[in-house]
C-alpha cells in the first residue's frame, strides 16, 4: 500500500537523487553530532583514568580497580610539572593535579613543553616523564619512571595503537619485559646523550644501559629504542641537573 | 506478532545459524574474525556489536527500500553502516574502555564487514521489516557464536583464562603444562576456524542443497 504512493516519485531523477542524498547526509550528522556530545564526558573520564593507570603503572602500581585508581594518583602525585628543554619549570603544577602536566599531549611535547610528574612512592621522590615514539605499524607510547638520582629507571610503561598482536604488541602485553627496565641507568659515564636504549641480544654489550630486544619484533624494539633516546634527550638538562650534584630539590 | 513467526520467517532465521552460516559457509568476516578472538571479552564484545549493527541497518534499509534511489543504493546503504557503527563505536568507548581499546580500529571496520553489506544488498533492500530484522539478528548471531568458540578456545588454552579469570589450576601447571603461546597469534585464529568449518562441513551442513 505504500509502495503505491512512493511509485508516482521518480527515485532516478537527479534532483531526488540530490535530495535524497543531502536530507540523508544532514539527518546522519545530526544524529552522530549528537550522540558524540552526549557521550563525550563519560569518555574523557575514561581516557584521564586510563592516563592515570598508564602514569601508575611506570611508578610500578598495577592492577588497581578503576575506582581507586584516582584516589591513589592524586595520593602519589605531588605535583604534575611543566618544564621547557633548559630545565626552566613553566607551571609548577598541583598535587594530584590534572590541569597542567596532566593535561599535555604528544603535540606539546613537540612544542618542547615538557612533563614531568613529581610523585612520592614509599616516602622516596621520584619523577614520571612521557615517551611518544613511532612502532612497526602506528604511534607508540609510555611512561618511565625516574628514581631520585634522574638517572635510574624505576619502571616503565609502553603502550602502542596498532603493533601485531604476540610481536610488537608484547612491549605493552609482556609485563616481565617492561620489568627489564627497573634499575637500568639513563645515562652512562663517558657517553654522550641518552645511552639507555633497547638492542638485539647479540648486541646486547652493557647490561646497566641496554635491554634485550624483542624476538620478532626487531622494528618495534628499534622504535622504543629511539623513542627513549628523542624524548628522554629532551630531558637531558632535567637529569644532568642532579648527576652534577648541584641546584637539588 | 504471529506473522513474525511464521514458517518462512523461522526458515529466514535459522539458516543462517548453521546451513548458510556467514562465517562458516559464506567465509564472510573472516579478517575480523581473526583478528579480535585472542580473548574471549573482546570476541563476545565484538560478536554483540556485529549482531546488533547487523538488525539495525537491516531494519533501516527495508524501511528506506522503497526510497532509495537504486543509483546511490551502495551509498546509502555505507552511510547507514557507518553511522551505526560510530555510534557503537562511541558507546563503546563510553562505557567498556579497556574493550574498544582492545578492540581499536576493529570496530570501524565493522563497517566493512561483508556480512553487513551481504545482508543489506541480498535481503534487506527487498524485504519487509520483520524478516530483515530477523535475518539481520541471525546473522549477526551466526557470526557471534563463531567468534565466541575461537575466541574461548584461544584463551583457554593460550593463556590459561576465561574472561581473565583463572581456569587452568595451578597444579596443572605445576605438574609441567605450558600455556600455547601459539594460541595467541592471529595464525592459529585461522586454523581453528579451518578446524571448525571441517567439523561442520562434515557432521553438520548436508552439502547438496
Amino acid at each position: 500500500m505504500e509502495d503505491k504512493g512512493k511509485r508516482s516519485l521518480n527515485t532516478n531523477s537527479n534532483t531526488y537523487i540530490i535530495m535524497y542524498a543531502t536530507v540523508m547526509v544532514i539527518a546522519v550528522a545530526f544524529i552522530l553530532a549528537f550522540v558524540s556530545s552526549y557521550l563525550k564526558p563519560v569518555q574523557d573520564t575514561n581516557v584521564m583514568l586510563d592516563k592515570k593507570k598508564q602514569i601508575l603503572a611506570a611508578l610500578n602500581i598495577n592492577g588497581l580497580e578503576d575506582k581507586d585508581v584516582a584516589a591513589r594518583y592524586a595520593d602519589v602525585v605531588e605535583a604534575d610539572m611543566i618544564i621547557d628543554s633548559d630545565n626552566n619549570v613553566v607551571r609548577q603544577g598541583e598535587k594530584g593535579g590534572e590541569r597542567d602536566g596532566f593535561a599535555l599531549n604528544s603535540s606539546d611535547f613537540k612544542k618542547g613543553r615538557l612533563a614531568v610528574y613529581v610523585c612520592r612512592v614509599d616516602g622516596g621522590v621520584k619523577y614520571v616523564v612521557p615517551v611518544y615514539g613511532m612502532g612497526l605499524w602506528g604511534p607508540i607510547s609510555g611512561y618511565i619512571g625516574i628514581d631520585s638520582d634522574r638517572n635510574t629507571v624505576y619502571g616503565a610503561y609502553f603502550t602502542h595503537e596498532s603493533e601485531t598482536a604476540g610481536l610488537g604488541a608484547e612491549i605493552k602485553d609482556n609485563k616481565a619485559w617492561q620489568q627489564q627496565f627497573r634499575g637500568k641507568k639513563i645515562m652512562k659515564e663517558g657517553t654522550e646523550g641518552i645511552a639507555l636504549a633497547v638492542v638485539k641480544k647479540s648486541e646486547l654489550r652493557d647490561r646497566s644501559v641496554q635491554c634485550d630486544g624483542i624476538t620478532g619484533a626487531t622494528l618495534t624494539s628499534d622504535g622504543v629504542s629511539l623513542m627513549l633516546k628523542d624524548c628522554l634527550g629532551k630531558y637531558t638538562k632535567f637529569l644532568e641537573q642532579n648527576n652534577e650534584g648541584k641546584n637539588n630539590e | 506478532m504471529s506473522k513474525l513467526f511464521s514458517k518462512e520467517n523461522k526458515e529466514v532465521f535459522r539458516s543462517p545459524l548453521s546451513k548458510d552460516n556467514p562465517v562458516l559457509v559464506q567465509v564472510l568476516g573472516i579478517c575480523s574474525a581473526l583478528a579480535v578472538t585472542s580473548q574471549l571479552k573482546p570476541s563476545i564484545v565484538m560478536g554483540l556489536a556485529v549482531t546488533i549493527i547487523t538488525a539495525f541497518a537491516n531494519v533501516i534499509i527495508s524501511l528506506l527500500r522503497n526510497t532509495i534511489p537504486n543509483r546511490i543504493r551502495i551509498i546509502v546503504q555505507l552511510v547507514v553502516v557507518a553511522a551505526l557503527v560510530t555510534v557503537v563505536s562511541q558507546i563503546l568507548k563510553a562505557y567498556v574502555y579497556d574493550v574498544s581499546v582492545q578492540l581499536s580500529v576493529y570496530v570501524g571496520l565493522i563497517i566493512t564487514n561483508c556480512i553487513l553489506m551481504g545482508r543489506l544488498e541480498a535481503f534487506a533492500m527487498t524485504n519487509k521489516v520483520g524478516p530483515s530484522f530477523l535475518d539481520g539478528l541471525s546473522n549477526g548471531i551466526g557470526y557471534a557464536y563463531i567468534l565466541v568458540a575461537v575466541g574461548g578456545i584461544r584463551e583457554l588454552f593460550g593463556r590459561g583464562t576465561l574472561l581473565g579469570y583463572q581456569v587452568v589450576p595451578q597444579c596443572v601447571y605445576d605438574a609441567g603444562y605450558i600455556n600455547n603461546g601459539m594460541m595467541t597469534m592471529p595464525a592459529m585464529a585461522l586454523i581453528l576456524l579451518g578446524c571448525i568449518i571441517w567439523i561442520h562441513r562434515a557432521y553438520f551442513c548436508n552439502e547438496d542443497k
